[in-house]
């Protein structure tokens, strides 16, 4: 009888996940406002998409986004983790400060941002222009707002990386780093050739987490800018949030999801695959 | 382990270390700082120490974001979530990891592919249903949402801990004629309770500080949890941004506190769920 220790977690998840997502493919194809009953409206939502300049727009937005956290946070993560392991004392001291602004709540991490760093008027950015240096607030500037708000995301996020890298680079085996002491490789060279093949693959799960995730980036864009100022810094999610429950277009907004959804299925194909693969060793 | 040898290389990455630790700490003092002073003295200078304290900041944030009621609700959300999440995910993680039913893999695999799952898939029907059924505003609504959501991390994660459990002690259990419910309540989950522990950390961190859910779910200041009605509070009910940091110290002081105490069971949870096999 033991199926039936699965089913408590199985019902919740059908009720709250699954016959939804069912549902957001069956809206997809559908014209919603959210309050009589669906029709069907066949290919409509998905050429109004593809007919509207904001979703272009916010899938090019999606796609900076996306390049931006596979390179910075993973490069200020190894590098960390790296000297983490020079280090012999306070390694345990630096991980934890590392990890803190993961633990910090992301509405909290945005109004210090917004306030106490980029306002001109009560935040540092306006301290260094009294000073003569001439910065202004990223946020209200459509060629930075969208750099503005990543900048925040990966400060409260970079830290994570930083912990699970060094994790994986302390189980490196002894023999190898070892052997390439005694060759006499310098620690760079020790880092190129031993230490990143050998957590290949925590680096290719969390690459293909960061694409999964970029996709579902929305806290900070929301809070932030709610995607202005004109679209500079809008993505997917708050295109498709909006949809929903500004305009009352849940058609449209499922639609949207749908293209999401994609990413994050091509993602975690290879996100399970590999997942699997490692289990079954 | 001794990697480096040399005296310059070490003083270079105790450089960096602290360069990278004054990025992660720059905002958090500034938070501390400024939740201290009148609004006037952060206009004048963000960075400066605080002249005069001003603690009324704390008793006019704690009223205005209603926190005597929200932080309850926040309490509420949490720990019916974390009650939810550890009793039935640990069953199914205990399924899963010692392969007692044929469909394991199967069912590996679609909660490995739910983790991943992008929120925006199901949340509009999932919202205009609970609509329906007057479930806005219902903060045990939300709990069902955040376990939902939260319950294919934690059976990955707990997985690994039953996995580590050694087979004799399962088998000794069963020759001396214990039922399945006995081996996994008198002698399995005694073993695992530290993986226990640390899922219902992670589940808490989660829920206590999740928006996205939790603005659309909960709409009246009154209903909503502390950290969407610091959001409103900063968002609408005030510019006075020293009351407004105050705020968030009182949000983010307890968990902080509680990572600190239990940091190492907050990172190996949640470096474990995500990446681990």
């Amino acid at each position: 009888m033991h199926w039936l220790y699965v089913v408590p977690t199985m019902i919740i998840n059908f009720v709250i996940v699954l016959i939804p997502a069912l549902l957001t493919v069956v809206l997809a194809f559908c014209n919603f406002d959210g309050l009589g009953m669906p029709t069907y409206a066949g290919l409509a939502n998905f050429q109004s998409l593809a007919a509207d300049r904001v979703f272009w727009v916010a899938l090019g937005n999606n796609i900076i986004w996306t390049a931006i956290f596979l390179v910075v946070p993973m490069a200020m993560g190894l590098l960390a983790a790296s000297m983490l392991l020079i280090a012999r004392r306070g390694s345990n001291f630096f991980q934890i400060v590392y990890f803190l602004p993961v633990v910090i709540a992301t509405v909290i991490t945005a109004r210090v941002w917004q306030g106490m760093i980029y306002s001109p008027v009560t935040g540092v950015f306006g301290l260094l222009k009294q000073y003569g240096i001439p910065i202004t607030n990223p946020l209200s500037q459509p060629s930075m707002a969208l750099f503005g708000v990543a900048t925040v995301d990966l400060w409260h996020w970079w830290g994570f990386l930083c912990v699970i890298f060094f994790a994986a680079l302390r189980q490196v085996p002894q023999e190898q780093i070892e052997a390439a002491r005694i060759e006499g490789a310098t620690y760079v060279q020790m880092m190129r050739y031993v230490m990143l093949p050998a957590i290949r693959p925590t680096i290719m799960l969390l690459m293909i987490m960061t694409v999964i995730w970029s996709f579902l980036a929305f806290d900070f864009v929301y809070i932030l800018t709610q995607g202005g100022p004109a679209l500079s810094s809008e993505l997917l999610s708050t295109l498709a949030y909006r949809n929903a429950f500004y305009d009352l277009n849940v058609g449209r907004a499922a639609a949207a999801a749908l293209v999401i959804s994609l990413f994050g299925l091509v993602g975690t194909f290879f996100y399970v695959r590999i997942q699997t693969k490692e289990g079954e060793q | 382990m001794r990697l480096v040898e040399s005296r310059a290389t070490l003083f270079v990455a105790y450089a960096m270390l602290s360069i990278f630790a004054f990025i992660a700490l720059f905002p958090i003092v500034l938070l501390v700082l400024n939740s201290l002073k009148p609004a006037a003295q952060i206009v004048q200078n963000p960075l400066g120490l605080p002249e005069t304290i001003r603690w009324e900041n704390f008793a006019n944030a704690w009223k205005h974001a209603k926190f005597s009621r929200t932080f309850i609700n926040s309490l509420l959300v949490s720990g019916t979530t974390i009650v939810i999440v550890c009793s039935t995910s640990s069953l199914t993680a205990y399924v899963i990891a010692r392969k007692k039913i044929e469909s394991w893999k199967i069912l590996t695999f679609y909660l490995l592919a739910t983790t991943t799952a992008p929120i925006q898939l199901y949340i509009f029907p999932l919202y205009f249903g609970f609509a329906k059924l007057g479930m806005i505003n219902n903060i045990f609504g939300v709990a069902l949402i955040y376990s939902a959501i939260f319950s294919p991390f934690a059976v990955m994660l707990m997985r690994t801990y039953f996995i580590a459990v050694p087979k004799e002690l399962e088998e000794a259990a069963i020759v001396d004629g214990a039922t399945s419910w006995q081996v996994f309540w008198r002698v399995m989950l005694p073993i695992v309770s530290p993986g226990i522990l640390t899922v219902a950390l992670i589940i808490g961190l989660n829920s206590w500080n999740e928006f996205l859910i939790a603005t659309t779910f909960l709409q009246k200041q009154e209903n909503t949890t502390a950290v969407i009605a610091f959001f409103l509070l900063s968002g609408q009910y005030s510019s006075d941004w020293g009351e407004i940091m105050a705020a968030a110290l009182i949000i983010v002081l307890p968990v902080v506190a509680l990572f600190v105490f239990m940091q190492r069971r907050f990172i190996e949870g949640m470096a474990g769920g995500a990446v681990k096999g």
